[in-house]
């Protein structure tokens, strides 16, 4: 049946099946890896990178980079964090910080539409300098005395799933939404595989490219604030080296850096695929240098895989 | 080192076939080192498969060619080059960012005895060089900082010290302002001088009497004669080039043309085209003739609002319209098929189906949200309607053949309800067969009452389809001419700018 759903139609089924065999070798190796401890606790481990490779995705796929993630995230929580601690409420400062931290998208999307100003660069930029705006209006020391209802957020469960990953799951379902059913996701693939061909089709091009960063900045800010409740105080370090992590997610999920390729779905296997090797690895005491071998090797392998494929069908 | 009327390079019978098509039918030239050896015939005449033929680009089916009285095979690039054969195409090839000397040397630069780089000595013989030819350029200066007529002079300087002992120049001067066309004759009447044979490619006739001994003329695949240049004259070979009758394919159905639907006047921008000024009715085509890079593209996109220009109106059905950007002319009903399809006309990495319903996915969405059924069922119809192959709406555009892309452009402005259709060269690349489907879907639209704006190189296709052609030379209109006034020499005198 495997047979049948041929690359074409369902460029997932790879990683549909790296998955199945890991989690059968995995739970056959250990039998702490299926318990529902286990798995609520990778989930919620996971779902903070998972939240930021949604908004990667798109970004990817436009064939563009966003390396000012981890600092957006922090970023968003330093905001939050000083708002509450003043006593502002906690929906309102969510909501601040969330604005904050897209808007730092938005500048990102103009330097790189406007000023021409290549993703890698304009991002690279932006990461330092939103990491040493976070350092400047924090003074580099953590913010804690958060209210404790919010940090209850962290642990608390609905319907025996941790609130972080309720968060995920929206934020996957959204991202979803998006690339299937608006004209918005459209026009992401359209720009990823050839922007003048979607100039000349009538797609605004600057409007959609300042879309594509901010929707990255407002997925890096839901993270910082999951990042805030887990920590339980505001830290200025936190999401340090984040976008390297989330670039491996969407890249392992299938997303060619050269644009237009690339799903929510193949994301969310991807993200998943790499933290199931992380925890697998942990629960059987296996060296975490042997398994940053792993990872790096599978997010070689990945895109090696599929240059090979495209080799072959040319 | 003078070594004129020594043959060097001979081609004998040279055929080549594409699917569907023969490109080169028995072609025999020779030419002689120390002589500068033209090639002349319209778009599609086969001088660009026989040079590409010559370069290993591709291999001929049958024919032999000789180099100094050797028989040789030409399998790839590299053993073009290893037998003294070098191309000077259009588009410059070099390191732009690397000094003059360092890109005479790519690859193999001098060494001292400790291995190192000898900067002094490369800098030294690639002056030498420079001086040799008379050229007034630095060694040590990079590429990029130097005019584009000198770093073509940098391309050609490069090719002598290589010892090429053929040159071909494909359409040198396109580029190039006047005085720097004297320059690159300078420099060529050098070469000749000191035995290499060149062979010279050019729309422009007049250079060819200018610069070159001896003549060539290919039309259809097929070599007609050569002659030396003396012994003939600028009508001579334009007759010679065009002596066909135009096949029946190039025809379709004209219908009475109604209301003016779009009108350009003055329109203008520096260095690309001037004082423009025309009109089109529903149910007409109008054809824009002009060689390439005589700024025909760039009119239609200016029109499309895909660039900007300086002065000058634009009128749609006797209103005066500003189009400040693609968005904006196709909510005013007007689609661009552009000349370069696969980098400009389509997505190829995204499915037919959303390429059919790019420009229009506003027209079938609500809040942003798209009608995923529309979506299909508007696709399915254009891929019935038009006849477009393919396994399924689902399927990449980057897997269809040249004709069925062509169709998948044109169902997507289909799709916008447009009523202006500007096709730039719309089946450069695609095969007989879906030629003619296009031009039926020409003749629907027609029908339909829709305008049609039509750019071609190709002289039969131009005057077998538009009601009246524009005809541009060097960015200047040089003629409106109606059908029935049509020929071939006619329209080739005023592109030449004659």
């Amino acid at each position: 049946m495997l047979k049948k759903l041929k690359g074409s139609q369902f460029p997932e089924r790879n990683l549909v099946i790296i998955l199945v065999l890991l989690i059968v070798i995995l739970s056959i190796a250990s039998n702490r890896f299926l318990s529902y401890n286990n798995i609520m606790n990778l989930l919620r481990q996971t779902s903070i990178i998972g939240v930021i490779a949604v908004g990667m995705t798109f970004v990817i796929i436009s064939a563009g980079i966003d390396l000012s993630v981890g600092s957006v995230l922090a970023f968003s929580s330093i905001i939050a964090a000083m708002l509450m601690k003043a006593g502002v409420p906690i929906p309102l400062a969510i909501i601040i910080a969330l604005l904050a931290g897209t808007s730092l998208g938005v500048l990102m999307g103009i330097l790189i539409h406007n000023g021409s100003v290549p993703a890698f660069i304009a991002t690279l930029g932006g990461m330092t300098m939103v990491r040493g705006a976070v350092m400047l209006i924090s003074g580099a020391r953590k913010i804690s005395g958060l209210p404790p209802e919010f940090k209850h957020f962290a642990v608390a469960k609905f319907l025996g799933i941790p609130g972080m990953v309720w968060v995920w799951f929206l934020i996957i379902i959204i991202g979803f939404i998006i690339a299937k059913y608006t004209i918005f996701g459209r026009n992401v693939y359209a720009i990823g595989s050839n922007e003048e061909a979607a100039r000349l089709s009538g797609i605004k091009i600057s409007k959609n490219i300042y879309g594509i960063y901010a929707f990255c900045a407002f997925t890096s800010s839901v993270a910082g604030i999951l990042m805030t409740t887990r920590l339980g105080n505001g830290v200025p370090t936190s999401g340090t080296g984040y976008e390297l992590d989330v670039i491996a997610a969407v890249v392992v999920g299938g997303a060619s850096l050269s644009g237009a390729v690339g799903s929510i779905l193949g994301t969310v296997l991807g993200t998943i695929i790499i933290a199931t090797i992380r925890n697998g690895g942990n629960l059987l005491g296996i060296n975490p240098f042997i398994l940053d071998i792993t990872v790096g090797g599978l997010i070689v392998f990945a895109v090696l895989f599929d240059q090979l494929n495209k080799k072959k069908s040319r | 080192m003078k070594q004129n009327f020594d043959e060097i390079i001979r081609m004998e019978k040279i055929s080549k076939e594409f699917p569907g098509v023969k490109a080169l039918t028995d072609v025999s030239i020779s030419i002689k080192a120390g002589e500068v050896h033209a090639i002349v015939g319209e778009n599609g005449a086969g001088k660009s498969t026989l040079i590409k033929v010559l370069m290993g680009v591709h291999q001929k089916n049958s024919g032999d060619i000789y180099i100094a009285g050797n028989k040789v095979e030409i399998r790839n690039p590299i053993d073009a080059q290893n037998y003294g054969l070098s191309a000077v195409y259009q588009d410059v090839t070099i390191a732009r960012h690397l000094t003059v000397a360092e890109n005479f040397f790519l690859g193999k630069p001098p060494v001292n005895r400790a291995g190192l780089i000898d900067w002094k000595k490369m800098n030294l013989k690639a002056q030498e060089v420079l001086d040799e030819l008379n050229l007034d350029i630095d060694a040590k200066k990079p590429v990029r900082s130097l005019s584009v007529a000198q770093q073509e002079m940098v391309i050609i300087a490069k090719k002598y010290f290589e010892h090429s002992k053929i040159i071909i120049f494909d359409e040198p001067t396109a580029l190039l302002a006047n005085e720097e066309v004297e320059e690159l004759f300078s420099i060529i009447r050098r070469l000749r001088n000191e035995g290499v044979a060149c062979i010279y490619i050019s729309h422009r006739l007049e250079e060819i009497f200018e610069l070159c001994d001896t003549v060539s003329v290919m039309k259809d695949g097929r070599l007609i004669s050569t002659i030396p240049v003396s012994k003939t004259n600028e009508d001579d070979l334009i007759s010679k080039m065009v002596g066909r009758t135009i096949e029946d394919m190039y025809s379709i159905e004209h219908c009475e043309t109604g209301d003016e639907a779009l009108r350009v006047e003055g329109l203008t921008r520096g260095g690309a085209f001037e004082n423009i000024n025309f009109n089109i009715h529903k149910g007409e085509v109008f054809g824009i003739f002009g060689l390439v890079g005589s700024g025909r593209t760039e009119i239609v996109r200016a029109i499309y609002g895909a660039d900007k220009f300086d002065s000058g109106e634009i009128f749609l059905y006797d209103n005066k319209v500003r189009i400040a950007d693609p968005s904006e002319a196709i909510k005013k009903g007007i689609g661009l098929l552009p000349e370069d399809r696969k980098n400009e006309g389509l997505t190829l990495d995204t499915t037919v189906e959303n390429n059919i319903n790019m420009a229009s996915y506003r027209d079938i969405s609500k809040m942003g949200f798209i009608n995923l059924k529309k979506e299909k069922e508007r696709s399915l119809k254009q891929i019935e309607d038009m006849k477009i192959k393919t396994p399924s709406e689902k399927q990449r555009v980057v897997n269809l053949s040249g004709g069925n892309q062509q169709k998948v452009v044109i169902g997507k402005w289909l799709c916008c309800n447009s009523n202006i259709f500007i096709f730039d060269e719309p089946t450069v690349g695609i095969d007989v067969g879906a030629k003619s489907e296009i031009y039926r879907l020409l003749e629907n639209l027609l029908a339909a009452g829709n305008a049609i704006i039509m750019i071609s190189s190709y002289l039969p296709e131009i005057i077998g389809i538009a009601d009246r052609i524009m005809v541009i030379h060097e960015g200047q209109q040089t003629g409106i001419v109606k059908r029935g006034d049509y020929s071939e020499e006619k329209l080739l005198k005023l592109a030449s700018g004659l």
